[in-house]
């Protein structure tokens, strides 16, 4: 078991954003989980990380339970996160950027996961020395997949990467994120609001609604299931 | 001509103090986005540290002025790094999250805090050292007048441009200047890679506080005494030199330093020794009507 997550509660303030959530991720699988704006997805994603921290309920990660641990702890351990809205840092430049990434890794793998990265998102090398923050979209997510990936993380944690990019950067995402399911076996969880794509690439989903699971199966099952579709996939809305 | 030259050299120097002490408040400023009112005093700390030291050293005998600015400096460094790790341990991380003004006041708290600790273990009096450094270059001699270049003046702006150097260096090459950028542009994204951002925070206020301190030392050195409102006025004037170079920015703080210490020396000179503060503290106020990000500084807009 590489992720699991057991009652688990969060709040903001008066917000109970997360409502006893139950959910694993194994060892190999890409995992969605969908939902509309507002669920709690974000929020269950950041939580992981103690931002905010859970006010019950258990995370183990790889065997460990790192529910009480600090921020900074918890991302020294092979688990990466491309946050939502990508936040990479606007004013350091492409290259620093990466190098971020790898404040905790072994300083002997930078160059060779340098190079791992341009060869998967060519467009980065090109722009090693620009700023950050003049990147497009596409580009800016490319470096925020980047900069997580360059920790060598076993289970890496993706918020929306397709929002608001051209189609064409749509398929480069997912289909980098195959790419590293099938060649490089790293372990996927991915929050989308784009439901057919997500579910057609995930092994597994779960459904959340008003902070809470409500449904789960196969990804197949789930985009044959006629609550699904209504909901997430012929242009329905869910109510948050 | 002389008259003039010897204001510009006089006004680089205290400029160069004033650009130290302000590179504090603008690391500070832009890692927590807050004024830390308690630097001024690191100054004013630094520099009696200094005067003790100095007078200790000599009553013991220690002839060597190199020998002893080295001993000052490296205490005076450390205690005051120890003071600027305490601030922002006791008087902002609490606070950190809370209203804007909490965190200001109980900086002020620990602003009156030391003056008084330093008061009672001190005296109020203003306590004078013989000039450590004597001696300089005369440069230019114009209608009587001779302008002077001094030794201690020499080794202010070496001082200065060497850890300006090495400060710069350390920002923007080294992996600690990146994680205290990253925690600049962002605290949470930065700890989500791993980035203990309490431990970057601390150390920014302690590498703030050194600089100070190694201010504080050289005055001292410079003009012999301590008066006990030096780290208040010190303080305001370094401040005004970080806004006017764009708080937030390193250069930009040398710059305002700069420019303050040349505006005070020749106002004083030509215009009014007793209103020199006014000049400074007239910028301040231009400076947040009409250009609040400074000279430098960036406008607070980003493409995200
Ligand atoms: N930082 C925050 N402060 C207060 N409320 C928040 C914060 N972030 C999210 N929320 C609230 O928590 C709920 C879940 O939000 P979020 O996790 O962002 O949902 P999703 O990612 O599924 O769109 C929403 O009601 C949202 O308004
Ligand atoms: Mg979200």
């Amino acid at each position: 078991m590489m992720l699991q997550l057991s009652g688990v509660h969060a709040h903001y303030g008066h917000i109970h954003a997360l409502r006893g959530i139950d959910l694993s991720v194994q060892v190999g699988e890409v995992v969605t989980l969908i939902g509309a704006n507002g669920a709690g997805k974000s929020t269950l994603l950041m939580s992981l990380f103690g931002q905010p921290r859970v006010s019950a309920g258990r995370i183990v990660f790889d065997n460990e339970d790192i529910t009480r641990l600090p921020t900074h702890v918890i991302a020294r351990r092979d688990i990466s996160l491309v946050p939502e809205g990508r936040r990479i840092f606007p004013r350091m430049t492409v290259l620093e950027n990466l190098q971020m990434g790898a404040v905790m890794a072994d300083p002997d793998n930078l160059h060779v996961d340098l190079k791992r990265m341009y060869a998967l998102f060519p467009i980065l090398e090109e722009r090693l020395e620009q700023r950050a923050g003049t990147l497009s979209g596409g580009e800016q997510q490319m470096l925020a997949i980047a900069r997580a990936l360059m920790a060598r993380p076993k289970l890496l944690l993706l918020d929306e990467p397709s929002l608001g990019l051209a189609p064409l950067y749509i398929k480069k995402i997912f289909q980098t994120i195959r790419e590293l399911n099938e060649d490089h076996g790293m372990t996927i969880l991915l929050i989308e609001q784009n439901a057919h794509h997500a579910l057609r690439a995930a092994h597994r989903g779960y459904v959340m609604q008003h902070g809470q699971i409500t449904m789960t199966g196969t990804g197949r099952d789930l985009l044959a299931s006629a609550e699904v579709r209504a909901a997430y996939l012929e242009g329905g809305h869910a109510a948050a | 001509m002389a008259l003039a030259l010897q204001q510009l050299i006089n006004g680089l120097t205290l400029g160069a103090v004033y650009g130290l002490i302000a590179i504090g408040y603008t690391m500070v400023y832009g890692i927590i986005g807050m004024i830390n009112f308690a630097h001024g005093d690191i100054y004013m700390v630094s520099a009696f540290i200094a005067v003790t030291g100095f007078t200790l050293l000599t009553a013991f005998g220690v002839t060597s002025v190199p020998f002893a600015l080295l001993v000052v400096l490296i205490v005076a460094v450390l205690f005051t790094s120890v003071y600027g790790w305490a601030v922002e341990r006791l008087a902002y991380r609490p606070l950190r999250g809370s209203t804007r003004l909490a965190p200001l006041i109980s900086a002020i708290g620990m602003s009156i805090f030391l003056q008084n600790m330093v008061q009672l273990t001190q005296g109020a009096r203003v306590k004078p050292i013989p000039p450590m450094i004597t001696g300089g270059i005369d440069v230019l001699t114009t209608d009587g007048f001779t302008a002077r270049l001094s030794y201690s003046q020499i080794l202010i702006v070496l001082v200065t441009v060497a850890l300006l150097a090495a400060f710069t260096w350390l920002i923007t090459r080294t992996s600690f200047g990146r994680q205290q950028r990253a925690c600049e542009q962002d605290r949470t994204m930065t700890a989500l890679l791993g980035i203990d951002v309490d431990r970057t925070i601390s150390l920014t206020f302690m590498l703030g506080a050194s600089l100070a301190a190694v201010a504080g030392v050289m005055v001292t050195m410079y003009y012999g005494v301590v008066d006990f409102y030096i780290g208040f006025v010190a303080g305001i004037k370094a401040f005004t030199a970080a806004v006017l170079g764009g708080i937030g920015s390193l250069p930009g703080a040398m710059l305002g330093g700069l420019i303050i210490g040349l505006i005070e020396a020749f106002w004083s000179n030509y215009l009014s020794a007793e209103y020199k503060d006014v000049a400074t503290f007239s910028i301040l106020i231009l400076v947040l009507m009409f250009r609040p990000s400074g000279l430098l500084g960036r406008p607070e807009v980003e493409k995200v």
